[in-house]
């Protein structure tokens, strides 16, 4: 069963009334309509969603105030945040848009406009724009990082996700966190998969080989373990879509789960496929689903030449507009789509004579108070969760302000997961990674172990304790520091900069590897010794299984002693030379 | 019918063992010489020793290694030249403690094609150089290695 678009109208005339919706901006302007409202063109609709990290149900997610851009990146899309993204876009600020696409006024916005995403608001709508524009014109494209980040993705190795997806018709997907199950699960999972998996830059090692990996790989000859890409015949175009996995997952991931595969980056492989599929496939556009993260597709873009549209992710950037960029033949339009459910990205494509003419582009929030529920994938989810509702609906404590991750530093629910750490496993020091996933609550709200969840969900969630010299704890924050802020995007790995607890340090982003970080200074005042011994405890080790006991448990049996949820200090760090990078706002510790 | 790769892989590894006992590996005659190189602990030294000279960079010598290792103790690394009369190829990373890793002795009519693993300790300039009709060419790249974590 789908609405109709009077139906969709009626709700949203029921929205307004109930002050759902504001009065100004985005949705006022373009009234009467309706927000998911698109006038039809071209004769391909990509509809693409990303990272969304296995949120089932509706969230809360605040978009960063620090996401800074470094060397060629500086000022440009997606390095933006608050009014500059706005202005940027042309959005105005208060309306419902600038609220989904920024951090501005999030706890009062995010109260008073509901909460984002959930499977079976995004099915309704999916349904929706499939039937608009005839379904036989369009391809549903997830750009992968959906089988890890709750507790059912967890319980069920990703199983519940593989259905979600099935249900909602995922025709093609490509993967980063997939791979943090066994290669055997993934595989299985695959199988599941009514949709296709498609990575080319996936290959099998030449020991496996040996051990009889060409028994499951896609290509033994080339070494490919998954398919490289696919052609679509849609709308009357040929398509091709070629899957690009996350190229850094063994060095970002642990690499004991697939120990069999090897991935990377790679430009000439890639041009020698997009030449190919044009020679030998004929076919009019080619498509790249990319989990490179939005700076490395930038990149890519450039070195590689001939491919239309990438639809990335990883780095989780709801970018309201793809970025053009120029290369050796013509252009490629990037896009990236945000994450937690909270978008999805429609590409319309006018493909006449072999040739992309024209594009036009939409990323859609999705307002849960306004999308009804799908009541099949409703029914799916409820099945899914029913038998951990115990587990995942624990009251742990009140959220005394918005508690949320997203942004280049410590946000307020990693300083509580840092306390956490060094509350329960009596530490000095604490370090926690600076994954980008990890939804929000609002202050008020109760924060349950599904939240906790949420922020740390993983297959490798063992905390461990261990002295650490101060020169080694400088070397991590250097290292971490050096995978955000080289300004080569293809050393850069994704994620934030190490959260920290129990000090302070300064940070120059500006700087090269080795020079960034100064001044490490335990909260009591002390300088940070490197030739002085401390206790640091944190969390997903990538090189061998630690032995302290699973993050969210330390972080609830912290939490339960507590009825408040406090942040006395954020141990964000003082910062150098970006007091006018426009990708920073609101940020109160900076030196010029 | 096409041999599987398997088969070709494992056969190279067949012929490799026969093979490599007399050309693929530093020649016993030469270990009084190379031993120095491969000894040397920067990489100056050790190209001086085992090549007696410095290479210049040279589009003919392509060297394929990663930009960021998956994993520093085994860095794959693959040395070609489109040079004529190869006779060696090998391989240097400068922050090793010694910086020589490989000397490949190419055999006449032997394609200059040459895949290794290299081990690292961190980040690191790898330079390839090959010798040809007696002169020293050369490609380098760097290669990042990281304590890995963190993924978004």
């Amino acid at each position: 069963m789908s609405m109709t678009r009077r139906e969709f109208a009626r709700l949203l005339g029921m929205a307004g009334a109930a002050g759902v919706l504001p009065a100004t901006g985005f949705a006022a302007k373009k009234q009467p309509s309706d927000l998911y409202e698109i006038p039809k063109s071209g004769n391909v609709r990509l509809l693409h969603m990303t990272d969304c990290h296995a949120q089932l149900l509706p969230v809360y997610f605040r978009e960063p105030n620090v996401n800074l851009g470094i060397g060629k990146a500086y000022g440009q899309a997606p390095h933006l945040v608050g009014d500059k993204l706005l202005n940027h876009f042309g959005i105005s600020s208060g309306s419902l848009e600038a609220h989904a696409f920024t951090y501005l006024n999030f706890g009062d916005a995010a109260s008073r406009y509901g909460k984002v995403g959930g499977f079976s608001h995004l099915k309704t709508l999916v349904d929706r724009l499939r039937q608009d524009y005839g379904s036989e014109s369009t391809l549903l494209l997830d750009g992968g990082d959906t089988w890890q980040g709750s507790g059912t993705a967890f319980k069920t190795r990703g199983m519940d996700m593989v259905k979600a997806t099935n249900e909602l018709g995922v025709d093609v997907m490509t993967g980063h966190w997939e791979f943090t199950y066994h290669q055997e699960e993934i595989l299985n999972n695959i199988k599941v998969f009514n949709g296709e998996f498609l990575a080319n830059n996936v290959f099998v090692t030449e020991d496996a080989l040996f051990d009889g990996a060409d028994e499951y790989i896609f290509d033994e000859d080339s070494g490919h373990v998954f398919k490289p890409y696919s052609i679509k015949e849609i709308g009357g175009a040929r398509i091709a879509v070629i899957g690009q996995a996350f190229p850094r997952t063994k060095i970002a991931n642990p690499a004991r789960f697939i120990p069999d595969w090897t991935f990377d980056i790679y430009d000439n492989e890639m041009q020698a496929l997009v030449d190919k599929v044009r020679a030998e496939e004929k076919v009019d556009a080619v498509i790249v689903l990319s989990h490179n993260g939005m700076d490395v597709d930038l990149a890519m873009a450039n070195r590689v030449s001939g491919i239309d549209v990438i639809l990335g992710g990883h780095t989780h950037d709801g970018m309201p507009q793809p970025t053009t960029v120029k290369n050796a033949t013509g252009q490629t339009l990037v896009c990236n789509v945000g994450s937690n459910g909270k978008f999805l990205g429609v590409m319309d494509l006018d493909i006449r004579d072999s040739k992309v003419q024209s594009y036009n582009y939409r990323l859609m929030p999705i307002f849960s108070e306004i999308l009804p529920a799908d009541p099949a994938m409703a029914k799916l989810i409820d099945d899914i969760r029913a038998p951990h509702m115990g587990w995942l609906t624990e009251e742990l404590a009140l959220a005394d302000e918005v508690m949320f991750r997203r942004g280049n530093f410590n946000g307020t629910f990693d300083q509580l997961i840092c306390n956490a750490l060094m509350d329960v496993n009596n530490a000095q020091i604490s370090l926690s990674p600076g994954f980008r996933w990890g939804t929000s609550v609002l202050e008020g709200q109760m924060i349950t172990m599904e939240h906790v969840l949420d922020q740390t969900c993983l297959t490798y969630p063992e905390t461990y304790v261990r002295p650490m010299k101060g020169s080694e704890l400088k070397l991590i924050l250097e290292d971490v520091a050096d995978n955000i802020f080289n300004p080569e995007p293809y050393l850069q790995s994704g994620g934030d900069m190490v959260r920290v607890g129990g000090f302070d340090y300064i940070c120059d982003p500006m700087q090269p590897i080795g020079k960034r970080i100064s001044e490490m200074t335990l909260d009591n005042g002390e300088r940070i010794d490197a030739n002085k011994t401390y206790t640091v405890s944190g969390w997903a080790t990538v090189g061998s299984q630690s032995e302290g006991p699973i993050i969210w448990d330390v972080v609830a049996d912290h939490l339960r002693d507590k009825e408040v949820a406090r942040i006395d200090k954020l141990n964000t760090p003082i910062l150098k030379n970006v007091g006018n990078n426009p990708g920073i706002a609101d940020y109160a510790k900076m030196e010029s | 019918m096409s041999i599987n790769r398997r088969s070709v892989i494992k056969a190279i590894a067949a012929s490799g063992a026969l093979v490599g006992a007399s050309v693929l590996v530093p020649r016993i005659a030469m270990a009084a010489w190379t031993q120095s190189a491969f000894k040397a602990e920067d990489q100056e030294t050790a190209m001086q020793e085992l090549l007696g000279g410095t290479a210049e960079e040279s589009a003919e010598v392509t060297l394929k290694a990663p930009d960021i290792a998956e994993n520093g103790a085994v860095v794959p690394v693959t040395v070609r030249s489109s040079l004529a009369n190869v006779e060696s190829m090998s391989v240097f990373v400068e922050h090793n403690p010694t910086p020589l890793v490989v000397e490949f002795i190419i055999p006449a009519g032997t394609d200059a094609d040459v895949s290794t693993r290299l081990r690292m300790g961190k980040t690191s300039k790898v330079t390839a150089v090959v010798k040809a009709e007696g002169k020293l060419y050369s490609a380098s790249k760097e290669v990042k290695v990281t304590i890995g974590g963190c993924g978004g």
